[in-house]
Parts: C-alpha cells; sequence; structure tokens
C-alpha cells in the first residue's frame, strides 16, 4: 500500500489547481451538510423541549365511559343507533396502586398524579373560565418545570393558596397577595390566595391553569382523594410511545404518549427530517460526481504514465488502489475543512446569529460526515480507477 | 563471460489485430526466434512490418494469437495478467521512444520505481544501485530533479537507467533514439552496449537509422510480419 499512496499524494499535488478546486467543492458541500443537519437538529430539538415544557411524556387516563350493549342472540342481527356517553369527570381507580406500579417500569423516571377540572375565577363583577388543577408539588415539578417559569411571587399551593397564570392575572386584575374566588358548581367554592404568578408562554395555560394543593381541588371538584390523570415523565423521549402502549396494556387505562397528543408536530418534524437528508443527499451526490469527473480527467492526462508503470510491472490492483486512494484522501481531507467551516457557521450563528435558539454540535456528526464523505470520495473514484486499472498498456504507451 | 543463456524464444508466434470482426488483420504470421543473454541486437524492418507489435509481444504486453513465447525457459501464453505483470517487473526491461517518465517523481525517484512497485518503499541497497545507474549514464547531479527540468536526451538517459534497476534478463528498446539527434542517438547507443557488456543483459532494440543497426551483434530483420534472414 506505500507505493500506491506514495503515487496517489504526488499524483494530487501535482495537479494542484484542480486539487484546491475539488477540495473548496468538498468543503463547501460538508460544511452545508454539517451546518444544516446541526440547525435542523437544534430547532427540532428546541421546539420539542418547549412543547414538553408544558406536556407531561404521557398522560395517563381513566379509561373513556362506554355504552354496554347488550349482545344478540344467536342467529338475531343487531341494528345499533349509539349515542357516545357524556364524558363525566371520573377518578382513575386505584391511582395509588397504579402510581406505585408506573414508578416501578423501567424507563419511568417520574410520576404525578393529579386532579383538574372546569372552574370560574371570578373578582367581582369579572368571571373568567379557569382550568383547576390540584397536584403534589414535588412530584409535579419533576414532570412540568413551572418553577422555572414564575415571573412573581412564590411557587406556594398549600394552605389556601394558588399559583395561577399571567394572563388570568390580567384578566381578572390580579397580583401576587390578592384573593381569588373559585367556583366549581354545585355550590362548591373557594377563596384561595394568589401567592405568585407564572408564564408558561402558552396563552391557553396562561390564561387559564389555577395551581392548587392536591387535597384542595380535589373537594373544590368534588372528588375527595381521587385523581383524574396521572402524569408520566420517561428517560427516553421518543420511546414515549412504546412505554405508553406498555402501560394500557398492562393496566387498562387511557395513556397517551407526547408524540400522540402532538401528531401534526411530529409530522412536520418528520418531513423536516426527511428534508435534511434529501439535502445532504443530494449534495453529497454532486460532490461525488465532482471527485469522479476530476479522477476521471487525471486518469485521461496520466494515460500514458499509467500505461508506463503498468509496462514495468504494477499490477492493476494497485493502478486501481492509486486511484481509490486519492478519492478516499480528497474525501478525508476536503470534509475535514468542511466540517471545520461548518463548525465555525454553527458557532457563528449560536454567537452572533438572530439567538432565536441554541444549536448543539451533536458530536458524531462531525466523524460521520467525514467518514461519507471519505466512502462518497472512494465509491466516486472507483469508476476511473477501474479505467486506470483496465487501461491496456500497448494503447496507453503508444497513444497516451 | 558465462555460458551464453536462452533468455527469450518464439515459435511460430502469430498476432492478429480485431480478432472476430470483418477488419482483422494478421500482422505477425509465424515468427520463430531465439535471444540469448549474450544477443546484442537490433531489429529492423520497413515502416509498418510489425517491429513494435512483435516487440510488445516479447514485452507480455501484449498476448499473441497462436504460437508460444517462452521466457526464460518457461511458456507464458497461459499467463494470466497478474502473472505477466510480475514477469515484466522481474525479467524485463522497457525503453520507449517517448522516455515515459513519471514527472510527479524526481530522476531518482523514477529510476527506483520499478523496485518500489514491486516491493514497496526502496531500502538502501536499492537506492545505491538507482545512484550508481545514475552516475552510470552521467546524470548523478540531475538526481533530485523532476523529468521536466531534464533535456530530452537527459530524460532518456533516465529512462534507460531505470529499465536497468531491476537487473532484468532481457532489455527491450523501441526507437529509443528516435527523437533524439545524431549525436546523442550514438551516446545513448553507447550506454546499451556498456550495460550490455557489464551488466550481461540480453538487449533487443528496434530502430530505423541503419548505422545505429551496424553497431550491433546481430540484425534481425522483419518484413510483412515475417523475419527475412
Ligand atoms: N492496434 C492496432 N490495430 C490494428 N492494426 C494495428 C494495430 N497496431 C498496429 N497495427 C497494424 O499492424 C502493422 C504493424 O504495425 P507496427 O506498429 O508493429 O509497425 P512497425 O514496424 O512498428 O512500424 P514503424 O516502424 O512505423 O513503427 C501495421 O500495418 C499497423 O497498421
Ligand atoms: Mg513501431
Amino acid at each position: 500500500m506505500w507505493i500506491e499512496s506514495t503515487i496517489a499524494m504526488r499524483f494530487l499535488r501535482q495537479g494542484k489547481a484542480q486539487t484546491l478546486l475539488i477540495l473548496v467543492g468538498i468543503a463547501v458541500g460538508v460544511a452545508v451538510i454539517v451546518f444544516v443537519v446541526a440547525l435542523i437538529a437544534g430547532l427540532q430539538a428546541n421546539i420539542i423541549e418547549r412543547t414538553l415544557g408544558t406536556q407531561a411524556h404521557i398522560r395517563i387516563e381513566a379509561p373513556e365511559e362506554v355504552n354496554r350493549i347488550a349482545p344478540p342472540p344467536p342467529g338475531a342481527l343487531q341494528l345499533v343507533l349509539e349515542d357516545r356517553r357524556a364524558q363525566s369527570l371520573r377518578p382513575i381507580n386505584n391511582w395509588q396502586q397504579l402510581r406505585d406500579v408506573l414508578e416501578r417500569l423501567p424507563g419511568v423516571t417520574a410520576v404525578s398524579p393529579v386532579v383538574s377540572g372546569p372552574a370560574f375565577g371570578r373578582r367581582g363583577d369579572a368571571v373568567a373560565s379557569v382550568a383547576l388543577v390540584g397536584m403534589d408539588l414535588s412530584r409535579y415539578l419533576r414532570v412540568i418545570p413551572l418553577d422555572r417559569n414564575m415571573i412573581d411571587g412564590r411557587l406556594d399551593v398549600g394552605s389556601g393558596n394558588a399559583v395561577i397564570g399571567r394572563q388570568l392575572a390580567n384578566d381578572l386584575g390580579l397580583r401576587t397577595g390578592s384573593k381569588l374566588r373559585l367556583e366549581a358548581g354545585d355550590g362548591r367554592d373557594a377563596i384561595v390566595n394568589v401567592a405568585g404568578l407564572f408564564e408558561l408562554g402558552v396563552r391557553e395555560l396562561d390564561a387559564r391553569y389555577v395551581y392548587l394543593d392536591l387535597k384542595q381541588a380535589q373537594s373544590l371538584l368534588g372528588l375527595p382523594g381521587g385523581v383524574t390523570v396521572i402524569d408520566v415523565t420517561v428517560d427516553q423521549l421518543f420511546a414515549a410511545d412504546q412505554v405508553a402502549a406498555h402501560i394500557a396494556g398492562l393496566t387498562g387505562v387511557h395513556a397517551e404518549s407526547w408524540m400522540e397528543s402532538n401528531a401534526q408536530l411530529m409530522n412536520a418534524l418528520s418531513s423536516q427530517s426527511m428534508s435534511t437528508n434529501m439535502i445532504s443527499f443530494f449534495v453529497a451526490i454532486s460532490v461525488a460526481l465532482g471527485i469522479a469527473s476530476v479522477l476521471a480527467v487525471s486518469v485521461s492526462q496520466r494515460t500514458r504514465e499509467i500505461g508506463i508503470l503498468r509496462a514495468m510491472g504494477t499490477r492493476r490492483g494497485q493502478m486501481l488502489r492509486v486511484f481509490l486512494v486519492q478519492g478516499a484522501v480528497l474525501g478525508l481531507v476536503g470534509s475535514a475543512i468542511g466540517a471545520l467551516a461548518g463548525w465555525s457557521l454553527v458557532a457563528a450563528f449560536n454567537n452572533f446569529g438572530p439567538g432565536l435558539f441554541y444549536i448543539p454540535m451533536p458530536p458524531a456528526l462531525v466523524p460521520a460526515a467525514m467518514a461519507l464523505a471519505t466512502a462518497a470520495g472512494v465509491v466516486a473514484a472507483s469508476v476511473p480507477a477501474s479505467r486506470a486499472a483496465r487501461l491496456d498498456p500497448v494503447e496507453a504507451i503508444r497513444y497516451g | 563471460m558465462a555460458e551464453p543463456r536462452e533468455v527469450m524464444r518464439l515459435e511460430n508466434l502469430r498476432k492478429s489485430y480485431n480478432v472476430g470482426r470483418p477488419n482483422e488483420v494478421e500482422v505477425l504470421h509465424g515468427i520463430d526466434l531465439r535471444v540469448d543473454s549474450s544477443d546484442f541486437a537490433a531489429l529492423v524492418g520497413p515502416s509498418g512490418s510489425g517491429k513494435s507489435t512483435l516487440l510488445n509481444q516479447i514485452g507480455l504486453l501484449d498476448t499473441p494469437t497462436g504460437g508460444e513465447l517462452y521466457l526464460l525457459g518457461e511458456p507464458t501464453s497461459r499467463m494470466d495478467d497478474h502473472a505477466r505483470t510480475a514477469a515484466r517487473g522481474r525479467h524485463l526491461g522497457f525503453v520507449f521512444q517517448f522516455h515515459h517518465l513519471i514527472s510527479a517523481f524526481t530522476a531518482l525517484e523514477n529510476v527506483m520505481m520499478p523496485m518500489m512497485v514491486s516491493h514497496g518503499r526502496p531500502d538502501r541497497e536499492t537506492s545505491d544501485r538507482a545512484r550508481s545507474l545514475l552516475a552510470d549514464v552521467g546524470l548523478e547531479k540531475f538526481a533530485d530533479r523532476r523529468p521536466t527540468e531534464l533535456s530530452g536526451g537527459q530524460q532518456q538517459r533516465v529512462a534507460i537507467a531505470r529499465a536497468l534497476v531491476t537487473r532484468p534478463a532481457l532489455l527491450l528498446a523501441d526507437e529509443p533514439t528516435g527523437n533524439l539527434d545524431t549525436r546523442t542517438a550514438a551516446d545513448v547507443f553507447k550506454l546499451f552496449r556498456r550495460f550490455h557488456e557489464t551488466h550481461g543483459c540480453a538487449v533487443l532494440l528496434v530502430t530505423h537509422d541503419p548505422r545505429l543497426a551496424e553497431t550491433c551483434d546481430r540484425t534481425i530483420t522483419l518484413v510483412d510480419g515475417r523475419i527475412v534472414n
């Protein structure tokens, strides 16, 4: 392999202008791939992080109430016109046991039982429709980082305290320390003290959520001791649907992963990934074609030299490798330059860009891009290389 | 000098071009020829008589369409490309009309090239031998020059040194002085002669110059694909 690499390197160095041009071409291509892939990966991670900032990975509810229809006697044909039942606010059966089971499941990192239902918030004449969320604070925080979204006051839901969204506070003219009257129907109401304000950045939530202690919410909603939802956090974000299916199968409850609840988002993300892959693929193809054409020109230019090398005992396989090595070296060096350039672009975007989000550099991206470019270089070189290997020395020496 | 031994022998060797096509043409019509290690032979004949074709068969650069070619007693017609390439590298040296040095390498590296392609990185002995061959052709000072920095005659001398670095049994040259002036051509011929005597390798060269042919020990004349003397 020594002589093959030596000849390959000399050939590349001799054709300096061609070599430099194609290196620039490869570098630009690889820089584009690295930057686009990192950008899209960063963007997607950011979108998912934002989405999951206000949502649990898996949301568990009691199974839907369905009509029980008696089976027809054998031989009879049954036509059913069914009105779906109203889904009343209902607790999850045996939620304490369910919670303990969930906590022991592999892949589950946090479990937070929540009781949640509708109510009205009233202050003087102003009324707002709100969603009561009763939870165990320490558990809840492991699912949704509410503490990071506090903008005023304290995060305290104990003893008659509530934490409300900034929009709701605006709508009802409340601030930290104000009193808020909550009416949940059937004469169940309470006056709570606004201990703090949060802003999750989702208007719907900021205008409606009222966080309470589990007990207080249970009594307001008329579900003493019950919970309506169990939020679950998993360690593998994209395995949430499998864990959800596992939970549903295991316990018979209704478990929905964030991926199902955000099907449209997932769809958008996967088409985005697909277009990134397409861009990478076509850039890689054009880089490979560039390498192939440069080496094809080199083979024609060196026909005579190839002939004389063959005459003096260079084997076909050696001749082949001389050009494969050139392809590999072009791919490797070009992609190293390109990866550096792409990485600099990412750094520039992070430091001087619009600052909308931060692009982390996936650690495997640069080695993967370089390995891909090197492999593409070898594949691209294989056509001119096999032409060089098959050259008839007689023809090459005579006409070269 | 040692007892001359057979280096190469042709038996009824034939070569056709464009085999199986309407323009098929037989260029060599059954050649019988033997070259010994003591031979310093000129291959002459009119243009188009098949001299280059014959030399390419002998040099294992091409495959005959009939007959047999023995190199150092070994029949070659059944050899595959790999074996022929190895035989070329080991036993044959080539000098062509257009010197054909590898332009990306220095004169010294060009001389070492046949050793490098079969044995890899050159050892001390190889580079010493290459240097002494360069000195023999009067170019020791030009060892580190690139071919483009040498004159035509100098390049041809480098090519001759290169052809001898593997100690070939047979040196083949197709019009090696074809594009050199008369004096340089005579000098190059003297080099061949000297190497023939000092290295004991057989030399077979094609030339159009009758005066140069006369300086050879043996003349093989080819007319229309047949040997006539
Ligand atoms: N590749 C080929 N295809 C077809 N015919 C060929 C081919 N090579 C040579 N010939 C023919 O073979 C004959 C011999 O050619 P060759 O080159 O051996 O002649 P030569 O004796 O070397 O001539 P010159 O002295 O001009 O070099 C010529 O008629 C030539 O046209
Ligand atoms: Mg000829």
